[in-house]
């Protein structure tokens, strides 16, 4: 298994370099827009790109880096929830809540942040594309001329976090009724049925296998 | 811009009727709209398609979700690590295992923790055993479809064997749950692995039996062959993935290009496509597909490895933070799980990328201009899970 082991690191690096050479092309032809990158070596790669230039990066992204496969589309909400995470025993004093906001890879400035995640077939690797809406003008242009499969994904995220998609031409609900008031997936949107029925906490812990339970048991394949 | 105003009203009527207050408006000046679904049996489920019809051709159509909309990405905001893998498991329920199974892995990229071999191995045999018990179902379902009954029969049947087995493992039939961080919740029963290969004899003579009583038939051929073509450029902008890519010729799995820890780059076995892109090469990638799973649980089986099959985690599971991304190619496609942690007990924000629901998103595109009846074989090939479109 070792030349195994020495081949997993040669590429490692050398996807490290292409995951370089993404970032310098999409600064070469965005400028200064690119406003936050992160690489993971070997693994991931986060853009973040200035709400203006949002749809040139993903036509950069599909016509001159060849990420022509479409992932997904959607937003986060970075507001820690003021309700919780409803984990906590109930007997006990409720924790202090978070407000502060904390972004996550390749930095934030606001609440609301659109991602999305395309693929290269002939580069081997996927890059996700991050940018930033304002929460005073919660828009931000399509995607549809670039991604045709993105029509769907921005419905969703129009319903769940109230982000309009400017140029978007049948932008309605996907899944929730028409009059349906409030965004479910905004963190202030509270989970009812945790408030209907408080959640007990975490009240047994499952044992877990002994180191040698494999051996002492019978009833195991070879 | 015709298209574009036809598709505004169709998509306002949609919400409308989405409402309950189903009142199309059937005969209009430029057609009729015909209402497929949400109990239509090529939906599996309650998928609704709103077809406008000029004559016998679609003109536009237009599905409608939500009629099993769970919250899924909601609900994982109040759970635990581990309890998140009971939810998934319901997203596609024809392939329970496999759903756990990209969310597992995000959560130990996340905790930098992988599991021990054994524990990677079975992880890949059971993935792949729900592999067959999905797609056998499609082949049936699909001739169901085109009117010849009596191979949905035999893959009810059939299918039963695998089943069994991983109920033999996992203790579920339908929802294992076996996923634990670290690595699985128990390891393979005795007699198991001798079982499993009598029950993949039976699969590899399923496939046989298929292909000469469907794949071979005529008039299935006449309903498929050139029916529903989707080129490859589309299907990539459309976000397909799975056999429905590979049928596009498309060489993409992501089994062998990115096999993320798991047991498939230690066998052999092989990725097919097929150039047509039509509903027959939807078929015929699934067919092999599942020999190809066959090969690949009984290369597994034979060269099992020894040891443990949990990795020393913490009693309690807390992620560090971070952002991870880990899809798997899954029965129905490429299914994905976007996890940010802020190293609570619980996810932050999950986003389940599934892969029907970009299957199914290419409908609008291909079936304009096709007739009616082929509306149902194009569903039925793209193959869809409702649950797995709604989340």
């Amino acid at each position: 298994m070792s030349s195994a082991d020495t081949t997993d690191t040669t590429t490692a690096t050398a996807t490290d370099e292409a995951r370089e050479e993404i970032v310098a092309i999409l600064t070469e032809e965005l400028g200064e827009a690119v406003v936050g990158t992160h690489i993971h070596p070997g693994d991931d790669l986060w853009v973040r790109v200035t709400r203006d230039t949002w749809r040139e990066a993903g036509i950069v992204a599909r016509e001159r880096l060849g990420f022509r496969a479409f992932e997904f589309l959607s937003a986060i909400d970075w507001l820690p929830s003021p309700f919780g995470k409803n984990e906590d025993s109930p007997t006990d004093a409720p924790p202090e809540p978070k407000t502060e906001i904390v972004t996550g890879y390749a930095g934030g400035d606001t609440r609301f942040q659109v991602f999305a995640r395309v693929h290269s077939h002939s580069r081997k690797l996927g890059l996700t594309l991050k940018v930033d809406i304002p929460d005073d003008d919660l828009s931000i242009v399509t995607w549809l001329p670039v991604y045709a499969g993105v029509n769907w994904h921005e419905r969703e995220v129009l319903e769940m976090f109230g982000i309009t998609f400017v140029g978007h031409p049948y932008l309605l609900n996907l899944y929730l009724p028409g009059e349906f008031e409030g965004h479910p997936l905004r963190k202030d949107f509270p989970l009812l049925a945790r408030h209907v029925k408080p959640w007990p906490g975490i009240v047994d812990v499952e044992p877990m296998p002994s180191d040698d339970g494999a051996a002492e048991s019978e009833d195991v394949a070879e | 811009m015709t298209a574009i105003s036809d598709r505004t009203k169709l998509a306002y009527a949609n919400a409308q009727a989405a409402d309950g207050r189903v009142n199309l408006e059937f005969e209009t000046d430029d057609g009729m709209t015909l209402n497929m679904g949400p109990q239509h049996p090529a939906t599996h489920g309650t998928l609704r398609i709103v077809v406008k019809l000029d004559g016998e051709q679609v003109v536009s159509c237009e599905p409608i979700m939500g009629y099993m909309h769970r919250g899924y990405e909601k609900l994982t905001e109040v759970r635990t690590y581990p309890q998140v893998t009971t939810l998934v498991n319901r997203i596609d329920w024809l392939g329970s295992f496999a759903n756990e199974v990209p969310f597992i892995l995000a959560a130990e990229k996340l905790m930098d923790i992988e599991a021990p071999p054994r524990a990677q191995w079975i992880r890949t045999i059971l993935f792949e055993l729900s592999r067959i018990a999905n797609i056998t179902l499609f082949v049936g379902d699909m001739a169901l479809h085109i009117g010849a009954a009596t191979a949905a029969f035999y893959a009810f049947r059939d299918r039963e064997f695998v089943l069994n087995q991983i109920e033999a493992a996992t203790g579920g039939r339908f929802h294992p749950n076996f996923n634990r961080i670290g690595g699985i919740k128990d390891d393979l029963p005795k007699g198991w692995i001798a079982d499993t290969k009598a029950s993949l004899d039976k699969i590899r003579n399923f496939c046989d039996e298929m292909e000469t009583l469907v794949e071979g038939n005529e008039i299935f051929q006449a309903r498929t062959r050139g029916i529903g073509v989707i080129p490859a450029d589309v299907a990539l902008a459309y976000g397909l993935t799975g056999a429905n890519l590979r049928a596009s010729g498309v060489d993409w799995d992501l089994r062998r290009d990115n096999p993320v820890g798991l047991a498939w780059d230690q066998v052999d076995w092989k990725v097919w496509t097929h150039p047509d892109g039509d509903s027959f090469s939807r078929f015929w990638v699934r067919l092999q597909e599942i020999r190809e799973a066959t090969k690949i649980v009984d290369q597994l089986l034979d060269a099992l490895p020894p040891g443990p099959i949990m990795a020393k985690v913490p009693r309690i599971i807390k992620v560090p933070e971070g952002e991870a991304w880990v899809a798997t190619e899954n029965p129905l496609g490429e299914m994905g799980y976007y996890v940010v942690s802020k190293g609570d007990l619980g996810p932050f924000r999950v986003k389940i990328r599934t892969a029907s629901f970009n299957n199914i998103a290419v409908v609008p595109w291909v079936a304009r201009g096709v007739y009616l009846p082929d509306v149902v074989t194009i569903l039925a090939s793209l193959y869809f899970i409702l649950g797995d479109i709604d989340r």
